[in-house]
């Protein structure tokens, strides 16, 4: 399954000619809607040849130069042991799968720690936004046995410390941060059984580095990218190929470059942001063995006792698993809505509950409306969605007409559902936080507070709501949130500037910049952190420049925006400003705010509508309004020493 | 299979592998005539016949090969009668 990156499409037989027609849009400079095309080319189960097609479109579109697209940009540098020349091309086009346009740079044959910590080499002199350090065992000096577990801690010792050096060196020059891949371990036994006893075996020196690369990893120093599962997901037997590595330096069988990409790419579409949001779930014959509308209650395969029914029983389990880590459960299907929710309510096997589904969609309508209506619902892009059907009509006509919805294929086999759904990599993480756990329970909530304000108007029901806004700095304790939301917020953000966690440390520490993280609670519960907010004090001037502006769209039309902005002007005046200024930087996704500024009594004082513009609010004539929401701001954003300071 | 069709059969892959649209394949067809054919299209050439033809080569089968019709003979031979 892994390594036919099964749920994926087929590759359609014309897909040459459809690259080359993309090719040939790109030689005539009609760059519009190139990102979108490259994406839809790489759905399908790309092989070595047709990744490298992929990637040399990619390539001239890039050098085209083009303005800023729907999709994320990242230059990437690999660095690593062996010949990694296919392997760069292939993450290059995989990446765009993942709504990403990757420009991948690798290191020279054979100088990967060269590459690292020389820091006016060419390598370190490209340029990057990230970096990864694909290492195999030999490199690092664990490929043979040591007599003692001295030795053996020494070897793993040793090869720490030169992997710590290549980060350090290259988190210098890769700004969002590095990426470690863990260590494959080889296949050969040397006692047999007793390896997993003796201490000194290769393959307890690799159990080593791998769990100091995962002490790295939740100390923030790095990104994790788990190669050593992705080759037990294949079995290390065919992952390691003794014949390419000596005739070509190939580190692993070339034929699985497709699945070694993908799982590169995923871990940077989290790094980004891209990674989806929301499972949506057909119902008859996805959920449930059977139709429900034929065959009743009673009816269905659910539940223990028969293998179909465990198969659907696993299905649910696992869609609530993704719950539990904060993915949206939404379902979609065709049935009447009263017929469709009896299993919810009456089958006693059923272990999703109708107040575990945000958004309920059960009608006789086409699919591909009703995920634009559940998208809209829950207020989260197409992108953001996954798409599990066992009915391959169903899949194919969403596919054509919402190429931006992740739709797996599945096999004929619902046993196999669950692992093909999780193998994807949709819901790739690179961290996770409490408000990930509860973020699913929030947009129920929403659907609740929407139904709610339907019944009243707009000023009476924001009164109602009982809302608490909390100001305060960035801190350690929520830095991943706050990362989390400067790489992944589109819509509501101002400026679209990227910071990675590393970044984010820094701006905390940052005696130029004052930092605030906004919480909302209302009486439908806590929405957790909704705003991030970094001012710019612009040399201790008379001038704050806000640097980045963004909210989570979960609470548009509360007038949080005014509370944020009555707590900046207050941060800025006490800081000893006179006047702020706002930037509005368009993007593909955050037209919603091209009029932020004026709608909150800015006036713009450089720029024209539809690029970039810049806007001054003067502090000495700004009134802050009456909102209908408690302030708490546990520590003030700018305390006396921080005025000292400036 | 004889060794022609052999060629025409590599021929076919070779559009994919090398991502060229001209490209007249014969027994003497080498490296020297494909420019974009080094040292990693190679490889991909040589995975991409094994998975066609549903064989392994050997390294030692491969390495001193000049031309497709070298590479055919060697196919030929690996091929159920």
């Amino acid at each position: 399954m892994f390594a036919e990156l099964a749920w994926l499409e087929e590759v359609p037989p014309d897909f040459r000619a459809r690259v080359k027609a993309v090719r040939a849009r790109v030689a005539a400079g009609t760059l519009a809607g190139v990102e979108e095309a490259l994406y839809e080319l790489a759905l399908g189960r790309l092989d070595l040849n047709q990744l490298g097609q992929l990637a040399s479109v990619l390539a001239a579109y890039t050098a085209a130069r083009p303005p800023p697209g729907p999709f994320a940009r990242v230059r990437l540098g690999v660095i690593g042991s062996g010949t990694l020349g296919m392997v760069e091309p292939a993450i290059a086009a995989t990446a765009l799968r993942h709504r990403i346009v990757a420009t991948v740079v690798g290191g020279d044959y054979g100088s990967a720690v060269q590459d690292a910590i020389d820091p006016d080499g060419r390598f370190r002199s490209i340029g990057f936004d990230l970096a990864l350090i694909a290492l195999d065992h030999r490199t690092l000096g664990l490929d043979r046995a040591r007599a003692s577990a001295a030795e053996a801690d020494a070897a793993v010792d040793a090869a720490a410390g030169m992997l710590g050096a290549m980060i350090d060196g290259l988190a210098a020059s890769a700004a969002g941060g590095v990426l470690v891949a863990t260590i494959v371990p080889p296949v050969e036994p040397l006692f047999g059984s007793f390896d997993a006893v003796e201490t000194g075996t290769v393959a307890a020196q690799v159990a080593g580095i791998n769990a100091r690369i995962a002490g790295l990893a939740r100390d923030k120093r790095i990104v994790l990218v788990d190669m050593a599962r992705a080759a037990a997901w294949v079995g290390i037997d065919r992952w390691h190929d003794a014949g390419q590595w000596h005739s070509a330096k190939l580190p692993f069988d070339p034929d699985l470059i497709p699945l070694y990409a993908d799982v590169v790419a995923r871990t940077v579409a989290a790094i980004r942001g891209t990674t989806r949001k929301c499972l949506v779930l057909d119902l008859d014959n996805t959920l449930w063995g059977g139709v429900i509308g034929d065959d009743g209650v009673d009816g269905i395969a659910l539940g223990q006792g028969s293998a179909k029914g465990e198969a659907f029983l696993a299905v649910q389990h696992a869609a609530l698993a993704l719950r539990a880590r904060g993915i949206i459960l939404a379902v979609c299907s065709k049935n009447d809505d009263d017929v469709a929710r009896t299993p919810f309510r009456d089958h006693p096997d059923m272990p999703i509950k109708e107040s575990d589904v945000a958004a309920f969609v059960a009608n006789w309508g086409d699919k591909a409306t009703n995920l634009r209506a559940i998208a809209a619902a829950l207020n989260i892009g197409l992108d953001a969605l996954v798409f599990l059907d066992d009915n391959p009509v169903e899949r194919a006509q969403v596919r054509r007409e919402l190429p931006m919805v992740a739709v797996p294929e599945l096999p004929a086999d619902p046993a196999l559902y669950p692992r093909t759904l999780l193998a994807a990599g949709y819901f790739e993480a690179v961290a996770f936080a409490q408000e990930d756990r509860d973020r699913a329970y929030q947009y129920a909530a929403n659907a609740e507070r929407a139904a709610f304000a339907g019944t009243s108007d707009m000023g009476a029901y924001l009164a109602s709501l009982d809302m608490v806004a909390d100001f305060r700095p960035f801190d350690a304790v929520n830095r991943a949130r706050i990362a989390q939301l400067i790489n992944k917020s589109n819509q509501f953000n101002l400026t679209t500037r990227r910071y990675a966690e590393a970044q984010v440390a820094a701006l905390e520490a940052d005696p130029t910049k004052v930092t605030l993280q906004v919480r909302l609670t209302d009486r439908f519960g806590d929405n957790g952190m909704i705003s991030v907010i970094v001012l710019d004090r612009g040399g201790g001037g008379a001038t704050w420049e806000i640097d980045t502006w963004l909210m989570s769209c979960r609470v548009l039309g509360r007038r949080l925006e005014e509370a944020v902005l009555a707590r900046i002007a207050a941060a800025a005046r006490s800081g000893g400003a006179s006047a702020l200024t706002g930037r509005y930087i368009p993007s593909a996704k955050n037209k919603m705010v091209a009029d932020h500024y004026a709608k909150l009594g800015f006036e713009c004082i450089d720029g024209d509508a539809g690029g970039e513009t810049v806007w001054r609010l003067d502090l000495g004539t700004y009134v802050a309004p009456d909102l209908p929401m408690r302030i708490d701001a546990t520590t003030s954003p700018v305390s006396k020493d921080d005025v000292l300071a400036a | 299979m004889t060794v022609d069709d052999i060629i025409a059969k590599i021929a076919g892959v070779m559009f994919d592998v090398f991502d060229v649209d001209d490209l007249d394949v014969t027994a003497a067809t080498s490296a020297d005539d494909v420019e974009e054919w080094d040292s990693l299209s190679h490889i991909r050439f040589i995975i991409t016949l094994e998975r066609l033809f549903k064989i392994k080569f050997l390294n030692e089968e491969i390495a001193d090969l000049k031309n497709v019709g070298d590479l055919a003979r060697v196919i030929q031979a690996k091929l159920p009668a």
